[in-house]
């Protein structure tokens, strides 16, 4: 699986929602189901897939798709690689 | 604003700063809330800013049991928030929009780097799951909880169902983490009755020596319970070996800029907040030392008029700037709620 699929995967069953929604208008608490609960899931969901431990400060900054990925570089992912 | 250093400011700078901010919240609220805006023409001077810190206006906080009170429009609202429902008087709601919520979480992470660091602990939450099981409206429980589970991570909720500490969970827990230092949050008085007191009769303990212990919410009910924070942490010590504690006080009106007990039992004002003790008979502010209400200003509230609360607890002002923690700005304790008003920690609400 490639990083970009897994980092899809993650959003699609954290937030049932379908891969065509992923881009940068989708953002925090564009859907129900990405709520402050929902972050954290998400989160701890992204640290196993990819073998990371995000910072705190990242972890509030990550507001929307397109902003994970930048973040996501950070930890030395790539997810459009 | 956010880039200022939590405790980083000398008391001058800090008032300088707080004073400009407060007065543009104050001004911001005039402009937007209506109720708002009635209260400061009628009890105030209208929209003139004020000159000293003492001198920004200030709203009862049961005044958001009564009135739902919001600065922008209500389709801006992403979340809203309650206060517990114990009080007689009715619920507090608070209204968020994304700007407010968001400077919320960055305050709270400032503060809390202050004490934990940046780096996320493994976390054990003393409640039970179901306390965050309804993500359509929060308590100020739930709130509480989840705002504090980004400084964690493998969150696991201690209590089951029964809130009977579930003793294989938080086995396997440490066990997972040996040796890592971890952090536990929860509620005083249910850190209390519910880890502390349940431990206490058959003799168990937990090997939490690396724990530090983060709780809040109020000792009203402790204090009902006759119980002091020295026997709190005494107890805590004997069944648990956790040295590392750290209480806060704050309110869900103020969500956010808490203010932090440090190691020398002082609670603290950090950059974003700021506590005024008024005397109870003519509201002027106390000296250090002087006992009365507590007044607490916070630079979060963007989206409700809730910069500048009077609270209905009485304390007193025991420092400034002179915390031997070595943190900068005022300290204080708190002794307790005013007779007659409501009992309303958030940690206080279940049922009997």
């Amino acid at each position: 699986m490639s990083n970009k699929e897994k980092y899809d995967n993650v959003f699609i069953e954290c937030f049932g929602v379908t891969s065509d929604v992923l881009n940068e208008k989708f953002i925090y608490q564009c859907v129900p189901t990405w709520d402050s609960v929902g972050h954290m899931g998400m989160i701890a969901a992204l640290e196993d897939a990819f073998g990371i431990m995000m910072e705190t400060d990242d972890i509030i900054d990550f507001g929307s798709y397109t902003i994970g990925i930048e973040k996501l570089r950070k930890y030395g992912v790539d997810v459009l690689a | 604003m956010i880039d200022v250093a939590p405790y980083g400011l000398e008391q001058n700078a800090k008032l300088e700063y707080l004073l400009a901010e407060l007065n543009r919240l104050s001004r911001l609220h005039y402009d937007h809330c209506v109720h708002y805006r009635r209260l400061l023409d009628a009890l105030h001077n209208g929209s003139a800013a004020a000159g000293t810190l003492d001198a920004v206006p200030y709203l009862p906080v049961r005044l958001f049991k009564h009135h739902e009170l919001l600065s922008v429009p209500q389709q801006d609202i992403v979340k809203t928030m309650t206060s517990s429902g114990t009080g007689e008087h009715g619920v507090s709601k608070i209204f968020l929009d994304r700007f407010t919520a968001s400077l919320q979480m960055k305050v709270l992470a400032s503060i809390m780097s202050s004490f934990i660091g940046k780096q996320r602990l493994p976390m054990l939450v003393i409640d039970t799951p179901s306390t965050t099981a309804n993500r359509q409206k929060f308590s100020a429980r739930a709130a509480g909880i989840l705002g504090f589970t980004m400084f964690g991570r493998d969150v696991t909720y201690a209590l089951d169902d029964a809130m009977k500490l579930d003793l294989d969970k938080i086995a396997a827990f440490l066990t997972r983490h040996d040796g890592e230092d971890i952090l536990i949050f929860g509620f005083t008085s249910l850190v209390w009755e519910h880890m502390i007191q349940a431990l206490g009769p058959e003799g168990l303990k937990l090997p939490l020596s690396r724990a530090i212990l983060l709780h809040g919410g109020g000792w009203k009910r402790l204090l009902s319970l006759a119980v002091s924070k020295e026997e709190f942490k005494s107890r805590l010590f004997g069944c648990t070996g956790i040295t590392r504690v750290h209480n806060y006080y704050g309110m869900v009106e103020q969500t956010g800029s808490i203010f932090m007990e440090c190691e020398h039992g002082h609670l603290h004002s950090s950059s974003f907040s700021e506590v005024i003790i008024r005397d109870p008979i003519d509201f002027r502010a106390c000296d250090v030392g002087e006992r009365g209400l507590i007044q607490l200003l916070s630079l979060i509230p963007h989206s409700y008029p809730g910069h500048s609360l009077l609270s209905e607890d009485i304390g007193e002002v025991t420092g400034i700037d002179d915390c031997p923690c070595g943190r900068r700005g005022k300290t204080f304790i708190v002794h307790g709620r005013v007779k007659n008003s409501e009992a309303r920690g958030c940690s206080d609400t279940i049922p009997r």
